[in-house]
């Protein structure tokens, strides 16, 4: 294991800000991990470190392949996580809204130029990604449809599913799109918790990155196996709405089936506790997406189900 | 007449809001629309709407037509003095056009965007941020130049900044509503969580003069300034190298020449200049920082520079 800097920044209040890579294996650069690029990322740093601890003993038992170069940066923001924040916290830029970057730009412009720059010309790149509302997801890949990834590779990570979706205006800026533009084969690994450590899934991610290293060729490893995976385009999952504003109480679970009709959650006012309404799905299948606040607005994405 | 224009129902006890209010007069057809607060920090097109409202009222008689004022987009993010939307970590002017059977925002901006379609013209007015200060300017991105230009120079405004436009800026208010044929104009002046009251009184000469060019304002109204128009010229961007704090020695609007030292980075604590800032370019320091801590990369200024030296 080799750690280096992939980019510094000078703060004029704070120790400087270093973007630490942990690299595995020597030649060709086969595959970059990316966790936190957000404060509230914690879920996807620690997945990170859980690969950075696996690879080193891969390493250390020669069983990463030859040629084959493995870089894990667990952490851009981690400013805006020690603070409680999401965003750059000076001025509430995304960096996952800058790539690829500009060296002579904004804060966030150059710090995602300056990790780009490092994480180009990967073979393959996967992010650990976050949803911006609060709530848990069936541990899942997913990767934009730009034309460049083959989606049947998704299938290697052996998820339960495995979701293709179009690219929008606003994603033409995130890391996973440029990578892609880049020519970097890009992944999104999503897990069930975002600012808190779930380790059950954090285990399913990694392994499943390890999976998809391994049928890769990438290192040489007994992982269990996975699903076979279920490869769907974003319109054959059922987005639920909430009607009412309130409190939420969920009745399901994320990866239950549920039959059409299922009463998923109940809204409730906030004051006198009367019913305001149910929330049932109409279509037969998994919950992939439960939304996790007690609180919700009035149209408000609080379920998805995978028909 | 208070009209809503959207409305959802928040969590405990609340709904959000979206209101405007009409003002009409006369047989004349043309509509005119008045929208600001979609940034929450931004907070010079909140004494405009007044302006404007509380002028037409006090001289109906000289309206001929429709005038919609829309002061607050984002309602709760002027409320709480958040840019975005309080609780989604999310810019509004990324969510346009919306959706009817989206999530609350989207339906929100949808229905924002359904009630300003048909509007002859409309004025969105926007003030930077809390960190950097503008002169009064409409920003047009290229493909909308040939329309808009005429328009916004009837606005009283300083500069017209005609900019290259970016996949992103195509989720704005603005470009969904030229996009639907709804004359966007998008207007930037001050500085964010602040009244410049001067800038404020010249856009409001600014949408007189467009009203009276409309013929939906039959009274008097005062000679408009040329504004600048950057086609043909560039515009330089200074940024700062260091982290500080940055203080700045000329003052905003004036012209420079390429190398004049327009402030300085400092560090209090080693009382060091960490870096003198200079001049990238000759021209018009028409965005001057106004907040004053930087880090590597924060914008300081941005300079137009004269036409010859451009081509
Ligand atoms: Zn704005």
């Amino acid at each position: 294991m080799k750690k280096t800097t992939l980019f510094s920044l000078k703060s004029p209040y704070r120790e400087q800000l270093d973007i630490i890579g942990y690299h595995f294996g020597y030649g060709k650069k086969a595959l970059a991990i990316v966790g936190a690029l957000r404060g509230n990322e914690v879920q996807q740093m620690y997945v990170c470190s859980r690969m950075v601890q696996t690879l080193k003993q891969l390493e250390a038992s020669g069983n990463i392949s030859e040629d084959h170069e493995i870089l894990v940066v667990p952490c851009a923001n981690y400013y805006s996580m020690n603070i409680g924040k999401r965003f750059w916290a000076m001025d509430n830029t995304d960096i996952n809204r800058m790539f690829p970057g500009y060296e002579l730009g904004e804060t966030t412009q150059r710090i995602a130029d300056g990790l780009f720059k490092k994480l180009q010309n990967y073979e393959y790149g996967i992010q650990l990604a976050s949803f911006y509302q609060p709530g848990s997801f069936l541990p899942h890949v997913r990767m934009m449809d730009t034309g460049f990834t083959d989606t049947e590779l998704m299938k290697q990570f052996g998820f339960q599913f495995a979701i293709v979706r179009k690219p929008r205006p606003y994603d033409t800026t995130t890391l996973n799109y440029n990578w892609q533009i880049w020519e970097t084969k890009a992944f999104s690994v999503y897990t069930n918790a975002t600012d808190t450590i779930d380790e059950d899934s954090a285990e399913e991610a990694v392994h499943a990155i390890l999976r998809f290293m391994l049928s890769e060729g990438m290192i040489d490893l007994r992982v269990r196996p996975g699903y076979m995976t279920e490869l769907l385009r974003e319109s054959q999952v059922k987005q639920i709405h909430s009607e009412y504003g309130g409190v939420l109480v969920s009745c399901v679970k994320v990866g239950e089936h549920v039959e059409a009709g299922t009463v998923l959650g109940r809204i409730l006012h906030p004051f006198d506790g009367e019913l305001l309404g149910e929330i049932r799905t109409q279509v037969s299948g998994t919950v992939y997406f439960v939304y996790h606040s007690p609180l919700i607005n009035e149209k408000t994405v609080c379920y998805k189900i995978i028909k | 007449m208070i009209e809503t224009v959207a409305s959802a129902a928040l969590a405990v006890n609340e709904n959000l809001i979206i209101r405007k209010r009409r003002i009409r007069h006369g047989d004349s057809p043309m509509r005119l629309s008045f929208v600001t607060g979609t940034h929450g920090d931004e907070l010079e097109g909140q004494f405009l709407a007044y302006l404007l409202g509380s002028f037409l009222d006090a001289h109906i008689e000289q309206l001929d037509g429709t005038v919609d004022i829309y002061p607050a987009l984002n309602p709760m993010g002027i409320d709480s003095i958040t840019r975005g939307i309080p609780m989604f970590d999310l810019d509004m002017n990324r969510i346009f056009p919306g959706t009817k059977k989206g999530t609350m925002m989207e339906v929100v901006c949808s229905s924002i965007i359904d009630d300003l379609l048909g509007s002859d013209v409309c004025i969105d007015v926007h003030s930077s941020n809390i960190f950097l200060q503008e002169i009064p300017q409409i920003r047009i991105s290229v493909p909308t130049a040939e329309m808009l230009v005429p328009y916004a120079k009837m606005m009283n405004v300083d500069l017209i900044w005609v900019h290259e436009s970016a996949t992103v800026l195509e989720s704005t208010l603005a470009h969904t509503l030229n996009m639907h044929g709804t004359k966007t104009l998008v207007v930037e002046m001050g500085v964010g969580m602040r009244i410049t009251k001067e800038y404020c009184y010249q856009l409001f000469e600014g949408i007189l003069n467009l009203m009276k060019q409309l013929e939906m304002w039959h009274g008097e109204v005062s000679l408009v300034r040329e504004p600048i128009v950057s086609i043909n010229r560039q515009v330089g961007f200074v940024n700062s190298d260091a982290a500080g704090i940055f203080v700045p020695c000329v003052p905003f609007g004036s012209t420079v020449k390429k190398s004049d030292h327009i402030g300085d980075v400092l560090d209090p604590l080693s009382s060091k200049v960490v870096e003198t800032v200079q001049a990238v370019c000759d021209g018009l320091l028409f965005t001057l920082r106004e907040y004053p801590v930087v880090y590597g990369g924060s914008l300081l200024a941005r300079i137009l520079m004269p036409e010859e030296e451009s081509a």
